[in-house]
């Protein structure tokens, strides 16, 4: 309605130029139905990539670039720190894992829950695992017995140094419902 | 008093809890006619009268206050967290007495020819959006906001110690309002409590428009046409969800146990739950030979069961029990009801295998994750 009002009164005064804007107006070709699918195809592709590179980099943060891990492979002193029968909490905080030595030897359990997990804790008069958020327990050989948690605590694989020292590798894992456990790795015999 | 509190921590037991709350429900809420009869015969409907809801209502704020005395109930009640569920027992409650009042209202209405509570003779037949429609929604938002800015400010939220992957709170709680999916977990396995069930439950919810096709007392408060949907639906609704949220925030502790609400939290409260499997009931306790090493041959029986459940008691119910529902629903309806019924039912079945029978899955087949 504007460019029409602006049109006529442009030239109900011929004497006075119209202004520089509303002479740009006679220059607009139509839209013809080509260039629009054109410009609609060129917008869908911008479009597109634009999400595209979104997503891309969206992507690209699940993959950080510095990871706060403790290493996987560790020392963790001789088998004679270890006394038979006790669970060993040193590295429970550091590494995520329980030393446990019985009468066969030296076993490294994982301290994540198969439920869902959460950490479990050692309770020493009730002698055996217990995990607070939903009520499983395991124990000392990391088979489950209460509580929901489908399947035993998984083992890691462990073994001795040239020096003598044990080796835990948290990369290699055995778990007792696929027969892992008898794994010569799974158990060091001392 | 102590006697009271230990009462009270006795019928906390969830065994108890749980029996009596299943035993009393359906005549509250009743699903038929013969729970309706008792309903009328032992006037339960008096329940959602004016002044039983003061009664009611009397009785719950004064067992808090009373409550409050004990300094076991005072820790758990007044934890920042656990502030919400006190509201939510009594607003829970309001709103249920509120929409059955109304219901039964318009029930008696209906009965002596009056018209429906709802009903707005509008002049002219129109209605200004502003004020009519949205006036109170909006006093309710200014306020609702206000006391959600007060109660912010003046109960913060506890700040703990940063996150330690190694060492787990204990006991170990979810938000207030995911711990009735929390309760869950402890009786299924993770993906069926994690996933699939709390997608059935939106899935259900969402089906109720096609499954309940009964046109009589719909669009207005009313309970005598709608005995079935109200009462399973609360049955869900206040037994399934509300109460497992209370439960989990009032009744788990230390090491994920049941304590009364006047308990100690004992660290070191020992129970024995060693569980089993029904498979390992099968082949151990019952026919004393050890686990067959084929999957399927030990836990066929477990499959059975389910398959029994899910396969043919939905047929044989069509048959008896449930044959004018079958006719009113058809087959297709009656087959989506029946299942989210049954599923829905497994919940509390599981809950008390476990805490008689000591029965961890009925089919259990950990090495590749399918536990049920």
């Amino acid at each position: 309605m504007a460019e029409i009002k602006n049109k006529e009164s442009a030239t109900k005064d011929p004497g006075r130029r119209p202004p520089a804007a509303l002479s740009k107006t006679k220059t607009v070709e139509p839209i013809t139905r080509r260039s629009f699918f054109s410009w609609l195809t060129i917008g869908w592709f911008a479009f597109a990539a634009a999400t595209g590179a979104f997503f891309t980099m969206m992507l690209r943060f699940f993959f950080p670039n510095v990871l706060f891990e403790p290493v996987q492979t560790f020392r963790a002193g001789f088998p004679d720190d270890y006394t038979v029968g006790e669970v060993d909490l040193r590295w429970k905080d550091k590494y995520g894992v329980w030393i446990i030595r019985n009468e066969e030897g030296i076993y490294v359990l994982s301290t994540v829950c198969t439920h869902l997990g959460c950490t479990p804790n050692w309770l020493v008069s009730e002698q055996k695992f217990k995990c607070p958020c939903h009520g499983s327990g395991f124990y000392k050989s990391g088979i489950n017995f209460e509580g929901p948690a489908p399947r035993p605590l998984e083992r890691f694989k462990i073994t001795l140094a040239d020096d003598g020292q044990i080796i835990v590798d948290k990369t290699i894992k055995f778990q007792q419902e696929k027969g892992q456990w008898n794994d010569p790795e799974a158990i060091l015999s001392v | 008093m102590e006697s009271f509190k230990h009462l009270i921590d006795t019928i906390s037991n969830p065994t108890i809890l749980f029996t009596a709350t299943f035993l009393i429900f359906f005549f509250i809420f009743p699903i038929n006619d013969w729970f309706d009869k008792w309903n009328r015969r032992l006037k339960l409907y008096g329940l959602w009268s004016k002044k039983s809801m003061l009664i009611v209502t009397f009785i719950m704020v004064a067992f808090y206050i009373v409550g409050l005395s004990d300094p076991d109930f005072r820790l758990i009640m007044l934890k920042p967290d656990n502030v919400p569920i006190s509201g939510l027992i009594y607003l829970v409650y309001f709103f249920t007495w509120l929409s059955m009042h109304q219901a039964y209202e318009n029930d008696a209405r209906i009965e002596r020819g009056e018209p429906l509570d709802e009903q707005y003779d509008a002049p002219n037949d129109k209605v200004l959006v502003w004020p009519d429609l949205v006036y109170i929604e909006f006093i309710s938002l200014i306020l609702c906001s206000a006391f959600l800015l007060i109660w912010s400010i003046s109960l913060p939220a506890p700040i703990e110690e940063p996150a330690n992957p190694t060492e787990s709170p204990n006991p170990a709680k979810a938000p207030w309002y995911f711990l009735g999916l929390q309760e869950m977990l402890v009786y299924f396995d993770p993906w069926m409590a994690g996933v699939v069930l709390p997608m059935l439950i939106i899935v259900g919810l969402m089906a109720i428009p096609y499954l309940d096709n009964e046109r009589s007392g719909s669009g207005y408060y009313s309970f005598k046409n709608r005995k079935l949907s109200i009462g399973l639906f609360m049955f869900g609704w206040l037994v399934l969800w509300n109460m497992l949220i209370i439960v989990g925030t009032i009744l788990r502790g230390p090491n994920w146990n049941f304590f009364g609400p006047f308990e100690y939290w004992d660290i070191h409260k020992l129970e024995a739950l060693t569980n089993i499997n029904f498979s390992e009931f099968v082949y151990i306790k019952w026919l004393n030979t050890g686990l067959p090493d084929n999957i399927i041959l030990r836990e066929i029986w477990g499959l059975l069961v389910l398959l029994g459940y899910f396969l043919i008691l939905p047929p044989l119910l069509a048959k008896t029990a449930l044959k004018k529902l079958f006719a009113r629903l058809g087959s297709f309806r009656y087959s989506i009801f029946i299942v989210l019924i049954l599923i829905a039912l497994t919940l509390p079945m599981k809950m008390y295998l476990r805490w008689i029978f000591n029965l961890k899955y009925i089919v259990s087949i950990p090495e590749y994750f399918f536990n049920f």
